[in-house]
């Protein structure tokens, strides 16, 4: 099959390697109809990830139609259309039992991996480095699902792959981490960054009661359809982000915060400069930029909801501010599988449509292509669906 | 130069006793989930016949004996006098409810499992090589061999990507 291959920082390559198969029983193979690239992907693309080895198929935001079934996958039948959770969870842990699937006990082969780092492991996850178990991804025209059985969504009829695909990631972990933000009627919620993320979080705080829905951003186009969605926008290349948020709130400051850009913010002057060297070094693996600015602009008694990735360590994070002014901080890999049934039903009700984010579509052979568009924000881009077996 | 060596690990398993301690009892289960472990044929109530794998893509072998079994709470083994590898181990299973209220939701885990592993290899070649097998990091690979026991007593298989497809 044909499958997008990481060879190194920048360097992705679309090759033909064997097909995938059953290894255990609870895994199914799913035939890949769509596919997108996540702003995670960026992470690996630009090689903060020191876990991953050439070959590794990246991608895990992909849905399709099983095509093969172990024994013990009973739930699903041949021919299903499904989306796959980016986690991957096993169901019967203790922590999957508490509906916490993304730190599933018993799907990350790699664990010792990440317990050297922080101590216990988090689930597995598809195509995202051997720490967190070297799972082929699915930017690639089949993948293997491990415990397909409790991952595989069934996929209700009269759905496009436009409309479900983004449940497998961006959609659920906007909405987790607008949860995270514990809103309350009435309440201001000031979001960092309108990637996909960003743009799911935003109209979820809006599902989940919030009064204003505050989006900051640097990329015109992004702070477009943040406004679209209903916010009122910054741009961090006019304003003093802290300044102009207290401004419009009156002097208080919005009541929780969120930090949907991660580790690899944009800084500016002294700052931005100190991290960038740091990183450069190596001796701080993510630049924290936001997540400072987003605690000290937070409200006294706030929180601070993370769904940006970080992978290691940190510098400057103004713990004197996060302590004295009680703030809770909330963050994760988004429990996908808890949030399939809830967000499938508020689509089909026609609360959201998840199509206004797809900005480009292109076959898989054009992937290369597409992460360096993604990348460098050029010709518009916010969001890329991968057509595996379109013609190039 | 050989050493004794002698490793124990404890880990949390969302399980009953009796399960775990049932599937355990069959150490022709064992080999599922130890990495080293080729083979283990049960002779007898009492004993068994261990083979692992050796050096040069050797084996070792040996016999060992129950010695002490406790339903669903402890088994014990031991290799036999005369043995080439002197090898013990133990395992106990204590349940994993915490507090008095049973009925709280963190309050039930399953079990908790500590296994203890002893090895002290005879002087000479063998007992090098021995060494060297079991020597390398044996907390690392106890506490890897518990993982996929907890895996395939939990999931009822062992989390892999052996075989997975891989660019060049
Ligand atoms: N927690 C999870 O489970 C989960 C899942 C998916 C993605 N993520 C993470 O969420 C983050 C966003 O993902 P995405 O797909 O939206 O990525 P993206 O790269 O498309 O979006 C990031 C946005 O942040 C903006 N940005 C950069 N620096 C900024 C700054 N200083 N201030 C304000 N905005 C800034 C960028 O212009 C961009 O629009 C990433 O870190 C990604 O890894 C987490
Ligand atoms: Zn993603
Ligand atoms: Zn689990």
């Amino acid at each position: 099959m044909k499958a997008l291959c990481w060879h190194g920082t920048k360097d992705v390559r679309v090759e033909t390697v064997p097909d995938p198969k059953i290894i255990n029983p609870r895994d199914a193979i799913v035939k890949i109809t769509s596919t997108a690239i996540c702003g995670s992907d960026l992470h690996l693309y630009d090689g903060w990830n020191p876990t991953m080895q050439k070959g590794d198929i990246l991608g895990h935001e992909f849905m399709g139609e099983v095509v093969e079934l172990g024994s013990g996958v009973k739930n699903v039948k041949k021919g299903d259309r499904v989306v796959v959770p980016f986690t991957i969870a096993c169901g019967s842990c203790f922590f999957c039992q508490r509906t916490l699937w993304s730190l599933c006990d018993n799907s990350n082969p790699n664990a010792w991996m990440a317990e050297a780092e922080m101590g216990y492991s988090p689930s597995g996850l598809f195509g995202y480095s051997h720490l967190t178990g070297g799972y082929a991804g699915g930017q690639a025209e089949y993948a293997r699902v491990p415990f397909a059985d409790v991952g595989l969504f069934k996929i209700p009829d009269g759905l496009s792959d436009e409309q479900v695909l983004f449940l497998t990631d961006v959609f659920p972990t906007g909405y987790m981490a607008a949860e995270n933000c514990d809103i309350q009627p009435g309440d201001t919620v000031a979001i960092w960054g309108c990637g996909p993320v960003g743009q799911f979080a935003i109209r979820s705080a809006y599902m989940l009661g919030a009064e204003r829905v505050i989006a900051i951003d640097l990329v015109p186009e992004r702070l477009q359809m943040a406004k679209d969605g209903g916010a009122e926008v910054l741009d961090i290349t006019e304003v003093e982000v802290g300044e102009a948020l207290k401004e419009m709130t009156g002097g208080i400051g919005p009541d929780s915060v969120m930090d949907a850009v991660g580790m690899e913010a944009h800084g500016f002057g002294l700052e931005g400069f100190y991290d960038r060297v740091k990183q450069a070094a190596r001796m701080e693996t993510d630049r924290p930029n936001v997540l400072r600015q987003a605690i000290v602009a937070c409200r006294k008694g706030g929180t601070v909801s993370v769904p940006g990735v970080y992978t290691g360590f940190v510098d400057k994070i103004p713990m004197g501010a996060f302590m004295n002014k009680g703030l809770t901080m909330k963050t994760g890999q988004t429990h996908i599988h808890r949030y399939l049934h809830p967000l499938t039903e508020r689509i089909q009700n026609g609360e959201i449509d998840p199509t206004f984010l797809v900005t480009h579509r292109l076959p898989l052979e054009q992937a290369p292509h597409a992460y360096e568009i993604f990348k460098h924000k050029q010709d518009n881009c916010i969001k890329v669906v991968l057509k595996p077996g379109q013609v190039a | 130069m050989t050493q004794n060596i002698k490793v124990e690990k404890t880990v949390t398993i969302n399980k009953s006793p009796e399960e775990l301690y049932r599937f355990w009892h069959d150490f022709e289960n064992l080999p599922r989930f130890m990495k080293h472990l080729k083979a283990v044929e049960v002779k007898d109530a009492k004993r068994s016949h261990w083979i692992t794998s050796g050096p040069l893509g050797g084996s070792v072998e040996w016999d060992a004996d129950i010695t002490e079994d406790q339903e669903n709470e402890l088994i014990a083994w031991k290799s036999i006098d005369g043995a080439d590898v002197n090898h013990s181990g133990s395992i106990h299973f204590k349940p994993a409810s915490h507090g008095s209220n049973s009925a709280a939701p963190n309050a039930n885990r399953g079990t908790q499992v500590k296994v203890v592993m002893a090895y002290n290899p005879p002087a000479g070649a063998i007992g090098d090589a021995i060494a060297k097998l079991f020597g390398e990091a044996p907390e690392q690979q106890l506490g890897d061999d518990l993982r996929r026991f907890k895996m395939l007593m939990e999931t009822g298989e062992i989390a892999t990507t052996e075989g997975q497809p891989q660019g060049q």
